[in-house]
C-alpha cells in the first residue's frame, strides 16, 4: 500500500493548492482527481468565464467604437469561435496545474477517491494511506429545481457547464439566479445578440451586494436591453422540445416568460456523496457542507476539509487560502487565522462589482454608527478618457475610529482595484490611511481615495 | 501555586503608580518584606515590598509603565513553576517570555539576569525595560488598534499583540482593561519624565513629555497657593571680570566696523548655551503635559513707551554674539517704533530681562506663560570680593532667575543658573 503525509481528495484550487503547500513543506503529497486538475474554477469556472466575458467585453467595445473614432462595420459575433477559445485558456491553466504537481513532486492519481477509516484513500481498486491527514477538497456542482420541473437536460435546461459548451447561441435565454453566475452569463450572452431574462427569487439582483451595487447593475442590463426581474418566484416551468415557459409571480403580478432554453444559475450543491464520509465519522452542517472546526479539521481527526465543501463563502480565493492554511497546520505551523470576513467578492460582468466586508444594510442592521463615502467614476478623469464611468467607489467608515467597515466598487476594473481595501482591512489601515497613500493621476483608483476623503467629509474632486 | 503581586495603594490618594524600577528580576529569589521595585506615586518614589517567599518567577509590567491600584504587577511562587494566565494584565511583549523548563534549565543557567548595560538604549531620552528586547519601546500596532487604544485610554505597551509577529490588532485592544488615568498619557513611558529630559538635538523643534502623577500634584498645589503661575525665585552673583575683557578684546577686534557687542548680548548667549544644557528649563507649561523644547528660542524684554515687548531672537544658541548683538538692536529699534510682526515677538521659549542699564542691584520679572522661566539681569557694579588671602574689586552682577514651579524645580533651577553663572565667568567656555 502506497502511503504519503498528506493525501488531498479534489485538485481544484483549495485542493491543489494544499497539495503545493504540503510538498513545500516537505511532505510527501498525493492529489486524488476524477477529471482534470484545476477542478470547477479552471475548467468550468472562473476562468474559461473570464475568457467569455472578454469576448463580451470586446462586442461592446465595437458597437460603441464609432464614439471615439474607430469605426468597425460588418462586426459579428460567433460563440462557437469565443467558446473554443475560452476552452483553450482552460486547458492552458488546467496543463499549468499539471506542471507545478510535477515540479513539486506530488503524485496524481486519477479516479474517484474514497475516503475510509484509519486515514486512508480508496481510488478504484488501490488503497492509499496517509500518514498525517487526509484532506477533502471535493468542491461542488452546478444544481436545478426538479421540485417545480427545472431538471438540467442539458439542451433546453441547461447550467453553467453546458452554457459554457455551446456551439451556438440560443436566439433567447431565461436566466434563474442573478448572483455572480447569473450576472456574467446574462452579459455574456447578451454580448452575442441572445434576449436575456434575468430572473432573480430575492428583492434584488446581486443580492449579497450592497443595494447600491444592485441598483446600478439593474440600471445598466435594463438599459442595455436585458429584461431583469427581481424578487420573482418561479411557480411552474413547462420543459418543452425547443423552448421553455416560466410561471412567473414578482410584485403580487404573474407573468409568463417563454424562451428558447433555461440557464440555472441559482446555488450550487456540495460534493460529499459516496466518498465515505459517514463511514469515517465525519458529519455534516443542517446545511449539507462538512462540519470543521477552527483548523478545518472535520469531526473525525485527521480528516480535514477545506474549499466549497467546507462552507461558504463558495469562492476559488478562499479554497486557496484555506488549502494553505491546512497545509501549514498539518506541518504543525501556526499560521495566520482565516479572516473570513475579509474575503473579497467579486462578480466580473460588466460593469464590474467588487466588495469586501460588510454593506450598508448589513451596518444598519447591526446598529454601527457608520459613515458612507461616495465617490462616482463620472467624476473620475481617467473613467471619462475611456468612456468608463458607470459605477462608484463607496467606503462605509466606523465614525468613532475610521475603520473601513465594508468597502464596494462598481465600475471597469472594480475586481482590480478592490485588493487596496483588501490589503487595508486586513491591516487594519482607518480611511485615513488609504487618504495618506498617494492615489497616481489619473487612474480609476483615485476614486477610492476620494471616497475615503467623502467620509471624512473633505472630498476634493465633487 | 503563585503568589500575585499587586500594585498597592502606597499613599492615601494614589489611584495608579508608575513602575519606575525593578529591584528584583525574574528569578531572583524573594523574601516576605524585600523590595521588589520602586514605584512613582502621586507624591513621591516607594518601595513595592514582597507579600510571600519563593522566587520572582514572572514580571508582567514593564518598567516605566503605569498601573492602575489592585493591577497584578508580577507572581512569586517556586521556581520553574509556570503562571497559569497573566493577571488582569499581559505581558510586556511575547519576546520578553523566558521560556523555564524547569530544575534543567535553572541547574545549567541561571535565568539570564538583565545588566543595563547590556541592553543598547535607542535613545538617551528613552528608557527600555530591563528585561525586555532593545525595541521594547517601539509598539507594533495597526492603525486601527492604534486609535482604539488612544481613545478608551489603553496603553498599548501593556496589550500582548496576537497579528503577525506579535503586532497589537484591533481584538487585542478590545479585550484589554481601559485605564481611564492614562487616557491622556498613552506616550507616557516613551520617556520618563522623572529625569532631566536630554538636550540632544533630535531634529524635532520640540518633545512634549506628560505631566507626572508628582508634576500634575505640584501643579495644582502651587497654582491653588499663589497664583495661576507658581514662581519662585533664584538668585545668583556673577563675577563679570572675564566677560568685560572678552567684550573689550572682541569690540577692539571688530573695530570701528558695525555694531560693538553689548554685555546683554553676552548674557543672551549665555542663557541660551546654558538652556541646551538644561532642557528642562527651556519648557512650557501645556496643562495636561508640558512642552519641552529642542530649540532657543530667547526673549528679550524690551521696555517702550507704553508697556514692554518681547522680541525673540530664534536659535539663540548657535548664532554668534556678533548676529545676536545686530538682531536684537534691530529688534529693540522695531519694539520702540512699533514694527515688530507678530512672528518677531511670539514664539519664545525663555526670556531675559535686563534692567542693568537703569542701575537696578536686583529684581525678580515675572515669567511670560507659557514659559517656564526667566532671567532677570541688574546692573554690574564693582564690588569688593574676597580674592584669595586679599581683597579686591571686581564687576559683579546680580541675576535672579524666576521660575514656574509646575515645570522647574528649586534644584533644577540652581543647576541652570549654575550652568550660566560658570559661561560668565568663564566666557572661553561658551565656546566649548
Amino acid at each position: 500500500m502506497a502511503s504519503f503525509d498528506v493525501i488531498v481528495l479534489g485538485g481544484g484550487p483549495a485542493g491543489y493548492i494544499c497539495a503545493i503547500r504540503s510538498a513545500q513543506l516537505g511532505m510527501s503529497t498525493a492529489v486524488v482527481e476524477q477529471e482534470k486538475l484545476g477542478g470547477v474554477c479552471v475548467n468550468i469556472g472562473c476562468i474559461p468565464t473570464k475568457a467569455l466575458l472578454h469576448s463580451a467585453y470586446i462586442a461592446g467595445l465595437l458597437k460603441e467604437s464609432k464614439e471615439f473614432g474607430v469605426e468597425a462595420s460588418g462586426v459579428k459575433t460567433d460563440y462557437g469561435v469565443a467558446m473554443k477559445r475560452s476552452r483553450r485558456v482552460s486547458d492552458q491553466n488546467s496543463k499549468g496545474v499539471e506542471f507545478l504537481m510535477k515540479k513539486h513532486k506530488i503524485t496524481v492519481v486519477k479516479g474517484t477517491g474514497v475516503v475510509q477509516p484509519g486515514k486512508k484513500v480508496k481510488v478504484g481498486s488501490d488503497v492509499y494511506e496517509a500518514k498525517k491527514a487526509v484532506v477533502i477538497a471535493t468542491g461542488s456542482r452546478v444544481k436545478g429545481i426538479p421540485q417545480i420541473g427545472l431538471e438540467i437536460n442539458k439542451t433546453t435546461v441547461i447550467s453553467s457547464d453546458d452554457a459554457l459548451l455551446l456551439e451556438r447561441v440560443p436566439e433567447s435565454l431565461a436566466i434563474i439566479g442573478a448572483g455572480a453566475v447569473g450576472m456574467e452569463f446574462a452579459d455574456i450572452f447578451h454580448a452575442f445578440g441572445v434576449k436575456i431574462t434575468l430572473i432573480e427569487a430575492l428583492p434584488r439582483i446581486l443580492p449579497i451586494e450592497d443595494a447600491e451595487a444592485s441598483d446600478t447593475l439593474a440600471k445598466s442590463y435594463r438599459k442595455r436591453g436585458i429584461d431583469v426581474i427581481a424578487g420573482a418566484k418561479v411557480t411552474k416551468a413547462a420543459v418543452g422540445k425547443d423552448k421553455v415557459t416560466l410561471d412567473i409571480e414578482a410584485g403580487g403580478e404573474k407573468k409568463q416568460v417563454t424562451a428558447a432554453a433555461v440557464l440555472m444559475a441559482a446555488g450550487r450543491a456540495v460534493n460529499t456523496e459516496n466518498i465515505g464520509l459517514k463511514e469515517c465519522g465525519i458529519q455534516l452542517t443542517d446545511r449539507g457542507f462538512i462540519k470543521v472546526d477552527q483548523n478545518l479539521q472535520t469531526t473525525a481527526p485527521g480528516y480535514y476539509a477545506i474549499g466549497d465543501v467546507a462552507g461558504p463563502p463558495m469562492l476559488a480565493h478562499k479554497g486557496f487560502r484555506e488549502g494553505s492554511v491546512v497545509a501549514e497546520i498539518i506541518a504543525g505551523q501556526k499560521p495566520h487565522a482565516i479572516k473570513y470576513d475579509n474575503v473579497p467578492s467579486v462578480t466580473y460582468c460588466h460593469p464590474e462589482v467588487a466588495s469586501i466586508g460588510l454593506t450598508e444594510d448589513q451596518c444598519k442592521e447591526k446598529k454601527l454608527d457608520y459613515v458612507a463615502g461616495r465617490f462616482p467614476f463620472s467624476a473620475n478623469g481617467r473613467a471619462r478618457g475611456t468612456g468608463e464611468t458607470e459605477g462608484f467607489v463607496k467606503i462605509l467608515r466606523d465614525k468613532k475610529y475610521g475603520e473601513i467597515l465594508g468597502a464596494h466598487i462598481v465600475g471597469a476594473h472594480a475586481s482590480e482595484m478592490i485588493h487596496e481595501l483588501a490589503v487595508a482591512r486586513e491591516n487594519e489601515y482607518t480611511v485615513e490611511e488609504i487618504d495618506l497613500a498617494i492615489h497616481a493621476h489619473p487612474t480609476m483608483s483615485e476614486a477610492i481615495g476620494e471616497a475615503a476623503l467623502d467620509s471624512l467629509g473633505r472630498v476634493l474632486h465633487i | 501555586m503563585a503568589t500575585k503581586v499587586h500594585m498597592e495603594a502606597l499613599s492615601p490618594t494614589m489611584e495608579e503608580g508608575r513602575l519606575v524600577k525593578w529591584t528584583k528580576h525574574e528569578g531572583d529569589a524573594v523574601k516576605s518584606g524585600d523590595t521588589l521595585a520602586e514605584v512613582e506615586t502621586d507624591k513621591a518614589i516607594m518601595e513595592l515590598v514582597a507579600r510571600a517567599d519563593g522566587q520572582l518567577i514572572k514580571v508582567v509590567v514593564p518598567e516605566g509603565s503605569t498601573v492602575p491600584v489592585g493591577n497584578v504587577v508580577a507572581w512569586i511562587g517556586k521556581p520553574g513553576e509556570k503562571v497559569d494566565g497573566d493577571g488582569a494584565i499581559a505581558p510586556a511583549r511575547p519576546g520578553n517570555e523566558k521560556r523555564e523548563t524547569g530544575n534543567v534549565a535553572s541547574q545549567t543557567a541561571p535565568a539570564p539576569k538583565p545588566t543595563p548595560a547590556a541592553v543598547p538604549q535607542p535613545s538617551p531620552a528613552r528608557q527600555a525595560p530591563p528585561a525586555a528586547p532593545a525595541d521594547a519601546t517601539r509598539v507594533k500596532a495597526s492603525p486601527l488598534a492604534r486609535r482604539i487604544a488612544k481613545e478608551s485610554g489603553v496603553d498599548l505597551k501593556l496589550v500582548t499583540g496576537s497579528g503577525p509577529g506579535g503586532r497589537v490588532v484591533k481584538r487585542d485592544v478590545e479585550s484589554a482593561p481601559a485605564r481611564e488615568a492614562t487616557a491622556v498619557t498613552t506616550s507616557a513611558t516613551t520617556f520618563p519624565v522623572s529625569r532631566v529630559p536630554s538636550p540632544a538635538r533630535t531634529g524635532a523643534a520640540f518633545e512634549d513629555v506628560p505631566l507626572t502623577q508628582i508634576r500634575k500634584t505640584i501643579a495644582k498645589r502651587l497654582a491653588a497657593s499663589i497664583g495661576p503661575v507658581p514662581h519662585f525665585f533664584l538668585t545668583t552673583e556673577i563675577d563679570m571680570e572675564r566677560a568685560a575683557e572678552a567684550r573689550e578684546a572682541l569690540n577692539k577686534q571688530l573695530g570701528e566696523e558695525g555694531g560693538k557687542i553689548s554685555f546683554n548680548d553676552i548674557i543672551i548667549k549665555a542663557v541660551a548655551l546654558a538652556l541646551v544644557r538644561h532642557r528642562a528649563c527651556n519648557a512650557w507649561f501645556q496643562e495636561d503635559h508640558i512642552r519641552y523644547w529642542n530649540e532657543v528660542h530667547i526673549g528679550m524684554a524690551v521696555a517702550i513707551e507704553d508697556g514692554l515687548i518681547t522680541p525673540v531672537i530664534r536659535n539663540a544658541d548657535v548664532k554668534s554674539l556678533s548676529e545676536i548683538g545686530a538682531e536684537a538692536r534691530d529688534l529693540a529699534g522695531k519694539a520702540r517704533s512699533r514694527r515688530l510682526k507678530p512672528e518677531e515677538y511670539t514664539g519664545s521659549t525663555f526670556s531675559v530681562s535686563n534692567l542693568g542699564m537703569f542701575d537696578i542691584d536686583q529684581f525678580t520679572a515675572v515669567i511670560n506663560p507659557p514659559e517656564a522661566g526667566i532671567v532677570a539681569i541688574g546692573t554690574i557694579v564693582p564690588k569688593a570680593v574676597p580674592d584669595g588671602d586679599r581683597v579686591s574689586v571686581r564687576k559683579r552682577l546680580r541675576v535672579t532667575m524666576s521660575c514656574d514651579h509646575r515645570v522647574i524645580d528649586g534644584a533644577t533651577g540652581a543647576a541652570f543658573l549654575k550652568t550660566l553663572k560658570q559661561m560668565l565667568e568663564n566666557p572661553l567656555a561658551m565656546l566649548l
